[in-house]
């Protein structure tokens, strides 16, 4: 089977881009260079294209009751117009995915949009409608991922950017993780405070045969997904498939460092693994380093002692864009996690020493 | 297009090599800084190391990409590009120029007779 193509595949080859996989779709990864597009969204503002993200929308009079149970934050702490950041964990308490879950305002009240990760959309439309099913909920489940083109405008010019495109709408009221519909260039949008770059940014939701509309009407950088890896490994921010993948690295919300959206007042699919580790406490915790030593640290290397005992992973790692240093994201035993810790990164075999930093790196 | 100058031979894996009859000067090529993207480490032998022709003789990193270097030729490091240390970028900016990398006294000239000549190295990056 072929990629999956965003609606604005062709604008962004004319455009320069070279495109890499992202979860089963061919997505731009850099139009002209990560530094600079990087450097864009810390310094002034730019766009991505990330329709490549899924979008599944559940609505009825028992909606609220299904994305209770199979999210582990709390759903019902939404007003329409509201979104948080939430996990989809196994029995286990197992990430499966991380995800935002949107309450749509103006509509019943009852219908909620969550954005699982690229290429999971088939997945949580089938876990939803079977947990749906077995639990006799009256609930509407939508895999609307082909519907909805998405676009990320981050930067601290951000508001200026989107508000240019839409004057009629009063963004600047809205605080960060709340949403409205916009209209964007004509088009009706559901335009978010989110974004996860650690800059002020807002997500565009727009019709997938709009999308050319809306994206043009955006003044901003175009920039790639290679440099929405490092504005995130810079803020700590967990990538999926990476630092967390149900089968090459399975984790906990806890171990994971997200334990914020575990609300184990509610009921859901998992809480009960997670009740339970949250008394014993995790053995491994996430933590960020930063390279004391030349080097770059890379998914997979090894994390060692300071005596050269393997006891963790890098899951994820780059020169900071930012800093010009090189950083990293990885799991290690709870007892080397404190920052200032010393331990070593086995770069392509060779010992680096590297030193435990509490992300974000960078000061936001 | 990538520049690819007539004054040098190539590898197939990308790097370039000149001589001045003594000394072999190695780099990669515009193709490879422009394939790689925004250079952000390079590492390099120290001089003195020997290397063989076809062997790793370092390695060059991108923001999203780690690349193996491969020696042209046989030789000793007769001296390594330090200002890549601190300025990696010289690699994009200039991959003829400033963004060489290393040198090499040969042991063997005739190992440059199995680079590959700027046609052939033009007709693989086509």
């Amino acid at each position: 089977m072929g990629l999956r193509k965003p609606p604005l595949y062709d604008a962004h080859a004319d455009a320069g881009a070279r495109f890499t996989e992202f979860g089963g779709w061919d997505m731009p990864v850099e139009y002209d260079s990560i530094k600079a597009e990087h450097a864009a969204v810390r310094e002034s503002v730019g766009i991505f294209d990330v329709s490549h993200m899924s979008e599944i929308e559940v609505s009825g009079p028992d909606a609220t009751a299904l994305m209770q149970r199979l999210t582990t934050n709390d759903v019902t702490a939404l007003d329409p117009g509201d979104s948080q950041y939430s996990a989809i964990v196994d029995d286990e308490g197992v990430i499966i995915d991380d995800t935002v879950v949107y309450r749509l305002p103006d509509r019943d009240g009852r219908v909620y949009l969550f954005i699982p990760n690229a290429g999971h959309d088939e997945e949580m439309y089938d876990r939803w409608t079977s947990f749906r099913d077995d639990w006799d909920l009256d609930a509407t489940v939508e895999d609307v991922t082909e519907e909805w083109a998405m676009f990320a405008v981050q930067g601290p010019d951000a508001l200026d950017t989107v508000t240019d495109a839409a004057p009629d709408a009063n963004l600047g009221g809205l605080s960060k993780f709340q949403a409205t519909f916009a209209d964007v260039a004509g088009v009706e949008c559901w335009v978010a405070r989110t974004g996860y770059t650690g800059e002020d940014g807002f997500e565009v939701l727009c019709p997938w045969d709009d999308a050319e509309t809306v994206w043009s009407s955006l003044d901003a950088t175009p920039c790639g997904l290679g440099c929405r890896d490092t504005l995130r490994m810079e803020m700590g921010y967990l990538l999926s498939g990476q630092d967390f993948d149900p089968e090459d690295e399975p984790r906990t919300p806890y171990e994971a460092g997200i334990g914020f959206v575990v609300k184990l007042d509610t009921e859901f699919v998992g809480r009960d693994a997670l009740e339970q580790q949250r008394e014993d406490g995790v053995d491994e915790t996430f933590v960020g380093f930063t390279l004391l030593d030349r080097g770059i640290p890379r998914h997979g290397y090894d994390i060692a002692t300071e005596d050269g005992d393997v006891v963790g992973v890098v899951t994820s790692g780059t020169m900071s864009p930012t800093l010009s240093e090189p950083i990293g994201l990885g799991y290690v035993p709870t007892e080397y996690a404190e920052s200032g810790t010393i331990v070593q990164v086995l770069v392509r075999g060779r010992e680096k020493r590297a030193k435990i930093v509490t992300p974000p790196f960078i000061d936001r | 297009m990538f520049e690819i100058p007539d004054d040098r031979k190539y590898l197939e894996s990308h790097e370039w090599t000149t001589t001045d009859g003594d000394t072999v000067r190695v780099g990669i090529s515009d193709f490879a800084q422009d394939e790689l993207g925004d250079v952000v480490f390079v590492e390099l032998p120290a001089e003195g190391d020997e290397v063989a022709a076809g062997d790793e003789f370092g390695v060059v990193e991108s923001i999203k990409a780690v690349s193996d270097l491969y020696a042209p030729i046989s030789g000793t490091v007769a001296a390594v590009n330090e200002d890549l240390f601190d300025a990696p970028e010289l690699v994009n900016d200039d991959p003829y120029g400033d963004g060489w990398m290393l040198e090499l006294e040969p042991s063997d000239t005739d190992e440059f007779d199995d680079l590959l000549s700027p046609e052939e190295y033009r007709e693989q990056t086509e």
